[in-house]
């Protein structure tokens, strides 16, 4: 295997990763405050084509990243709407948008199938400069690519460390002491799903503006999952998320050099490996899982009388 | 004492609170005056919590009207109340385990910037708690920590949120005898310091003790309220209750059974989590006796009922019931060979809620009721016992209710006449007379005692000490999963046991 494939696939690597890392901390954020969105696939989907078709009509692809994080934020509103302010329940009303972020995503995104865009601008990474071009043309990376780690730890600190992310934390782990503390648990749960909403857009904008730049209807293919058991993975820890992605998309990576080295074993069974992976892992973590899990994770606050 | 000169610091009027099926407030008046410890007495179910959580701004009154410092006010959430620097202790501790100490006081203070220094809170924490003996790790988990650390953790969140008006909702019910005591300390000291306390409880003992006035609730309205210093026992029980209490609890002397009904051989379970491990437990129950589980709650009852029970996987040691081994028997054996069950949770661990009264009274003994091979139910017999049981404790319900619809007292009284429907070999009863009234508290004693003088072994597990050296033949202490110590009551005393319960040695006070 020649070393341009190898760090072929690398690069692909990074590249999914990235969506990938963006959507795991967006539910990092929502969960954290006791609310599970199982419909983060549809809501990456309409943010994919909100953000396609944006930067196709306007030719502009930071515009189409902004226009992907609202559609994001506003679609885990709607979320909201349903499972804060109607008392729904949280896993029946994830799948009603996980069905409406198909169908909504595919009408926005019809009219821009095989558009041509103007792709997010590429900066070569500061060091291999001798390097042919065919190599480093393999590490010209967009601005989210690199924003994503620090976005982590900026992720990390906003819960941990300012008043803001307590009292979401304490509204997950218990929403009536986040009441009587004086705050409004429905307020910063909707507060909790809008930021959990532009961060899944900011990762379906870099799957459609940056890395395969194109729109399709179910492009996200399972991340929205992905990014849910990653979650739980890391133990719903900004963090860790990243360990979590790492294992996962390294999993991916391992694969397609399965593939393009040419065992001969099934595609379809190396496509799992990733899966079996994560669910093994899962598995294992899944013992321990209620000591880190927010206390009242999918559970519906009902106010006091 | 010249409050009523003075002008209240806060004062309620007319205050309503209906909640489906019970009137929890009913024109309720209170006036709390600066720099007193005020008592709020009653019962279980007069509306306590209530009324305080309508100050609070928890709950929202349907009628009334509330006035502090001379302006009146609406308070519409705990935000309003601590606007006004009106603080509460909940009943059920409110702290989030999951999160530090330092954490959950931060949660509550008023002034908490938006970017908070923890260093700058640790100071305060460190500072506020040498001012009232309140010494804890700002650091520690509250996950970690006992039910006494955790109620001082509560006390100072209450001081650094500035509040002035502090409420404690039966804060005595979780402490030892000694850790009242310096909770007591620490409220009078603030009392100097200005504060108004108002400090709920039914317990007379601690009312005459620490406090200046008392209000006595009943069945939701205003009983009375008297000055502590004209207070007595007797003046207080009859406001607190409207008929005498006459029936008593007779004991009858047995032969000590040779046999154990229920072994426990280094008996032991691995607890996952918050759930805490027995280790090694060593416990016989008699025919004819009642053995009594002192300890706080968290300490390992919920776990041994539990375990006795089949629902937790024994880890260790063996389990035998009339010398026959069950450790690894399911609930259903256990049933079979005749366990009663009284949980501490009656609605969510002894219930279907949705289920009707009648079909709950039946979902422990199916198999005693089914016929034709279980394709139908003889309902008919089991409205006869339902019955009878109910009449015994002189209970009435409609037998078509769902269960979730019974108050909490009523839920209680239900499962206590499923559980000695028939006759038991084995009882294990967890907080048995919690959420109950007094005049219920007494049949259910009653009942209790009658099965143990009719030969069934009881474990009783309590938080109230009164209640288990007035019932139990034998006692044990439970902390940490293990047996702290074992007596008869008579050879013993409440501070003795408390010390033991909170893992306290030595400095053992005999006095009262
Ligand atoms: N959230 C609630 N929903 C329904 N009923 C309630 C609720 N809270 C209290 N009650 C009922 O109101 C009455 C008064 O309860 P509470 O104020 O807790 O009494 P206390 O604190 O004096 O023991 C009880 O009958 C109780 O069952
Ligand atoms: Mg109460």
């Amino acid at each position: 295997m020649s070393l341009l494939a190898l760090l072929g696939v690398l690069s692909s690597t990074i590249f999914s990763g990235t969506s990938l890392l963006y959507a795991t901390l967006g539910e990092v954020v929502t969960e954290r405050s006791g609310t599970v969105n199982l419909g983060l696939e549809g809501v990456l989907l309409i943010s994919a084509a909100t953000g396609y078709g944006v930067t196709v009509s306007t030719g502009n692809p930071f515009l189409g990243v902004l226009a992907a994080m609202l559609a994001g934020g506003l679609s885990n509103l709607v979320f909201g709407y349903l499972v804060i302010t109607r008392k729904a329940n949280q896993l029946a009303s994830g799948l009603a948008v996980l069905f409406f972020g198909y169908g909504l995503s595919a009408l926005i995104g019809k009219p821009f199938v095989g558009k041509l865009i103007n792709s997010l601008p590429r900066y070569m990474i500061p060091g291999p400069g001798e390097l042919p071009l065919r190599y480093t043309s393999l590490f010209k990376f967009d601005f989210l690519i690199y924003l994503v780690i620090p976005m982590t730890f900026f992720i990390w600190w906003l819960l941990y460390r300012t008043r803001w992310g307590l009292g979401l934390r304490a509204v997950g782990e218990n929403a009536e002491t986040a009441y009587a503390s004086g705050r409004n648990p429905g307020m910063i749960k909707f507060q909790a799903l809008f930021v959990g909403g532009l961060l899944a857009g900011l990762g379906a904008a870099h799957l459609s503006i940056a890395f395969t730049m194109n729109w399709a209807e179910y492009m996200t293919g399972g991340r929205g999952f992905i990014a849910i058991a990653l979650v739980i993975f890391s133990k719903w820890h900004p963090i860790r998320a990243i360990a979590g992605v790492l294992v996962f998309s390294g999993a991916v990576a391992f694969q397609l050099l399965l593939q393009v080295s040419g065992v001969n074993v099934s595609p379809f069974l190396l496509d799992m490996i990733p899966f079996i992976l994560t669910l093994t892992v899962l598995l294992i973590w899944g013992g321990t899982r209620k000591h880190s899990a927010p206390a009242t994770l999918g559970r519906v606050y009902q106010g006091t009388e | 004492m010249e409050q009523s000169s003075q002008q209240p610091l806060v004062s309620l009027r007319g205050i309503m609170k209906a909640f489906p099926g019970v009137l929890a407030n009913n024109n309720i008046d209170l006036d709390i005056f600066p720099g007193e410890i005020h008592a709020l007495l009653g019962e279980n179910g007069a509306g306590k919590s209530t009324l305080m959580k309508i100050l609070y701004g928890f709950y929202r009154a349907d009628d009334g009207r509330i006035w502090v410092d001379g302006k009146e006010t609406r308070i519409k959430s705990p935000a309003d109340a601590r606007q006004l620097n009106i603080g509460m202790v909940f009943q059920v501790l409110n702290l989030i385990p999951a999160m530090s100490v330092l954490e959950n006081i931060a949660l509550f203070l008023k002034d908490l910037p938006g970017l908070y220094n923890p260093a700058q809170i640790r100071k305060r924490i460190f500072e506020q708690s040498r001012l009232y003996g309140l010494e804890v790790n700002p650091d520690d988990m509250v996950a970690h920590l006992s039910i006494g650390v955790q109620q001082k953790v509560e006390i100072l969140k209450l001081l650094l949120s500035d509040a002035k008006i502090l409420i404690l909702d039966e804060p005595t019910r979780v402490l030892a005898p000694h850790e009242v005591e310096s909770l007591f300390e620490v409220l009078r000291k603030l009392r100097q310091n200005g504060y108004a306390i108002i400090l709920i409880t039914h317990k007379l003992k601690e009312v005459m003790e620490c406090t200046d006035r008392i209000t006595v609730l009943r069945a939701g309205r205003v009983a009375g309220t008297i000055l502590c210093s004209e207070a007595n026992h007797e003046k207080l029980v009859q406001l607190m209750f409207d008929k005498q209490l006459t029936a008593q609890i007779e004991r009858e002397d047995l032969p000590r059974a040779l046999d154990p009904v229920l072994e426990l051989v280094s008996f032991s379970t691995h607890g996952e989590g918050t759930e805490v491990s027995l280790k090694n437990i060593a416990l016989k129950i008699f025919p004819g006796e009642i053995v009594g589980v002192a300890g706080v709650s968290g300490n390992g009852q919920k776990e041994l009922c539990d375990a006795i029970l089949g629902i937790e996987k024994v880890a260790g040691g063996r389990k035998l019931l009339k010398a026959q081994d069950f450790t690894h028997s399911t609930t259903r054996k256990m049933r079979d060979f005749g366990l009663g069950f009284v949980p501490e949770n009656p609605l969510t661990m002894a219930t279907v809620p949705f289920m009707s009264v009648l079909e709950n009274m039946a979902v422990t003994r199916t198999a005693d009721y089914s016929r034709h091979g279980g394709l139908t139910m003889d309902w008919k017999l089991v409205q006869e016992d339902a019955r009878q049981s109910l009449e015994k404790f002189g209970f009435t319900f409609s037998y078509y209710l769902p269960a979730k619809s019974l108050s909490g007292g009523n839920l209680q009284r239900l499962i206590i006449a499923r559980e000695m429907m028939k006759d038991s070999q084995l009882i294990v009863a967890s907080y048995l007379t919690r959420g109950l009234d007094v005049q219920s508290t007494l049949v259910a004693r009653q009942e209790l005692m009658r099965a143990r003088n009719e030969g069934a072994g009881v474990l009783l597990i309590s938080e109230d000490l009164e209640e288990l050296f007035s019932l139990c033949d034998r006692l044990i202490v439970l902390y940490e999963g293990r047996i702290a110590g074992e007596f008869k009551p008579s050879e013993t005393d409440y501070y003795q046991i408390g010390y033991l319960m909170t893992g306290s040695q030595g400095n053992h006070v005999t006095t009262h």
